[in-house]
C-alpha cells in the first residue's frame, strides 16, 4: 500500500483508571515505563479534571498506543472531551471499574450504536 | 423552457454534446458502483454493530470477574498495587495490528501479542502466591477481550466513516452531477435545435427571395418582350434594348440573345 499504515507502530495498551483497574491490568503485564512516560494514569477522587484532561489527550496523540482505557465513571468525569474524541486510533474503550458497574447507556460508542440501530 | 437548472459552462456544439453524454454515462455507471459498495459496507456494519453491542456487554461481566479476583488477592496477600506499580517496566501485553480488507476498506483488527513470563517475581512471595497468579490470568484474559472488543470498536468507528463519505459521494452525484450533466445535455439540445431551427429558416428564406428575384425576372423578360414585338411591329428593329436596372448583367444578356433570336425569327 502506499499510504503508511496508521496502526503499524502502535502496540501498547494505555489505561486511565482507579488504582484497582490499574492494578489488575499491570497484573496482567500491559504496563511499560520509560523514564519519561507511563503508559497508566491513576485517577483518585481527588485528582483534579483538568490533569485527566491533560492525561486522556497526550495518550490520544501518541504514537505507540493502539487501544486506551478509560474506567467509566472517569471518561463521566471528562465526558465532553470523550464524546468528542473521534478518531480510529487509539481505539479509545470505556471499562467498568469495581466500584462502578458498567452502564450501556452512557458509553459514547454504545450510544451511537444505539442511535444507529433505533434509526 | 429545458435546462433551466445549474449547468456547466459550455459551448453548445455536437462535440461538447458527446463528451456530456459519455461524462454522464460515467458517472450513472459510478454512482451504481458506489451505490453497492454502500450496500456491501453496511451489511458489514450491521454485523459489527451488533457484536459491539454484544461484546461490550460481555465485557461487563468479564471485568467483573477479574475484580473480584483482585479482591481475592488483596484479601490474601493484602495491598499489591504499589509493588505491581513499581514493577512494571516494559509490556509483556502487547497488540498487533492486522488488517482486513472490506471492499477497499482497511480494517484494523489487534491481535494479542503475549509475551511469557512476569515481571512480578516478588508480588505475592510471602503469601498468596496462587491468587496473584490466578488473578493474573483472569485479568490476561479480560484483556484479551478487551482487545477484541476494541478492534470491533475501531472497525466499527472506521466503517461509520467511510459510509458516511460513500453516502454522501453517492448523494452529491445523485443530487448534483447528474442533473447538472442532464441539464447540460439538454440546453445543448435547445440549443442545437435552435441553430437548426434558425438555418431551415434562413435557407427557406434565401430559397423564396431567389423564387422572387426569379419570377420577377421572367415578368420583366416576357413584358419586355411584348414591348419589344410591339416596337418591332411599329418600327424599326435596330432600336437599342432599354435599360433593365432590376435583373441581373448576365439575364440580361440572355434576354438580348433571346429576343434577338425571336426578332431574327
Amino acid at each position: 500500500m502506499a499510504t503508511s499504515n496508521p496502526s503499524k507502530d502502535r502496540n501498547l495498551l494505555a489505561v486511565i483508571g482507579d488504582e484497582d483497574t490499574i492494578t489488575g491490568l499491570l497484573l496482567a503485564g500491559i504496563g511499560q515505563v520509560t523514564q519519561d512516560h507511563k503508559n497508566f494514569f491513576i485517577v483518585e477522587p481527588k485528582t483534579e479534571i483538568q490533569s485527566i484532561e491533560a492525561t486522556f489527550s497526550a495518550y490520544t496523540q501518541r504514537e505507540d498506543i493502539a487501544i486506551l482505557l478509560i474506567n467509566q465513571h472517569i471518561a463521566e468525569r471528562i465526558r465532553p472531551t470523550v464524546d468528542k474524541y473521534q478518531q480510529a486510533f487509539p481505539a479509545l474503550l470505556e471499562i467498568p471499574s469495581k466500584d462502578h458497574p458498567y452502564d450501556p447507556s452512557k458509553d459514547s460508542v454504545l450510544k451511537r450504536v444505539q442511535k444507529l440501530f433505533g434509526e | 423552457m429545458s435546462g433551466t437548472g445549474p449547468r456547466e459552462s459550455i459551448f453548445p456544439t455536437r462535440m461538447a454534446l458527446t463528451n456530456t453524454k459519455t461524462r454522464l454515462k460515467g458517472a450513472q455507471t459510478g454512482h451504481s458502483l458506489l451505490a453497492k459498495k454502500r450496500d456491501a459496507l453496511t451489511t458489514r456494519f450491521r454485523a459489527i454493530l451488533r457484536k459491539v453491542d454484544e461484546a461490550k456487554r460481555k465485557m461487563g461481566r468479564v471485568m467483573q470477574l477479574a475484580s473480584f479476583s483482585l479482591a481475592e488477592v488483596t484479601y490474601a496477600t493484602g495491598d499489591i498495587a504499589y509493588l505491581v506499580q513499581e514493577q512494571a517496566k516494559s509490556a509483556s501485553f502487547k497488540v498487533r495490528a492486522k488488517q482486513e480488507n472490506v471492499s477497499g476498506v482497511v480494517l484494523p483488527a489487534f491481535e494479542v501479542d503475549r509475551v511469557p513470563g512476569t515481571d512480578f517475581n516478588l508480588t505475592g512471595l510471602g503469601r498468596g502466591g496462587q491468587q496473584v497468579l490466578r488473578s493474573k490470568e483472569v485479568y490476561a484474559k479480560a484483556v484479551e477481550t478487551l482487545v477484541e472488543l476494541a478492534s470491533l470498536q475501531t472497525a466499527f468507528m472506521i466503517l461509520d466513516e467511510v459510509i458516511r463519505a460513500t453516502n454522501r459521494r453517492v448523494n452529491a452525484i445523485e443530487h448534483v452531477v447528474i442533473p447538472r450533466l442532464d441539464n447540460t445535455i439538454k440546453y445543448i439540445v435547445s440549443e442545437l435545435d435552435e441553430m437548426d431551427r434558425e438555418e431551415f429558416f434562413r435557407l427557406k428564406k434565401v430559397q423564396g427571395k431567389k423564387k422572387r428575384d426569379a419570377e420577377a425576372a421572367e415578368a420583366k423578360r416576357t413584358a419586355e418582350l411584348a414591348a419589344r414585338e410591339l416596337e418591332s411591329d411599329l418600327a424599326a428593329p435596330a432600336e437599342p434594348p432599354a435599360a433593365t436596372p432590376m435583373v441581373d448583367e448576365s439575364i440580361a444578356s440572355d434576354l438580348l440573345s433571346s429576343k434577338d433570336v425571336d426578332v431574327i425569327f
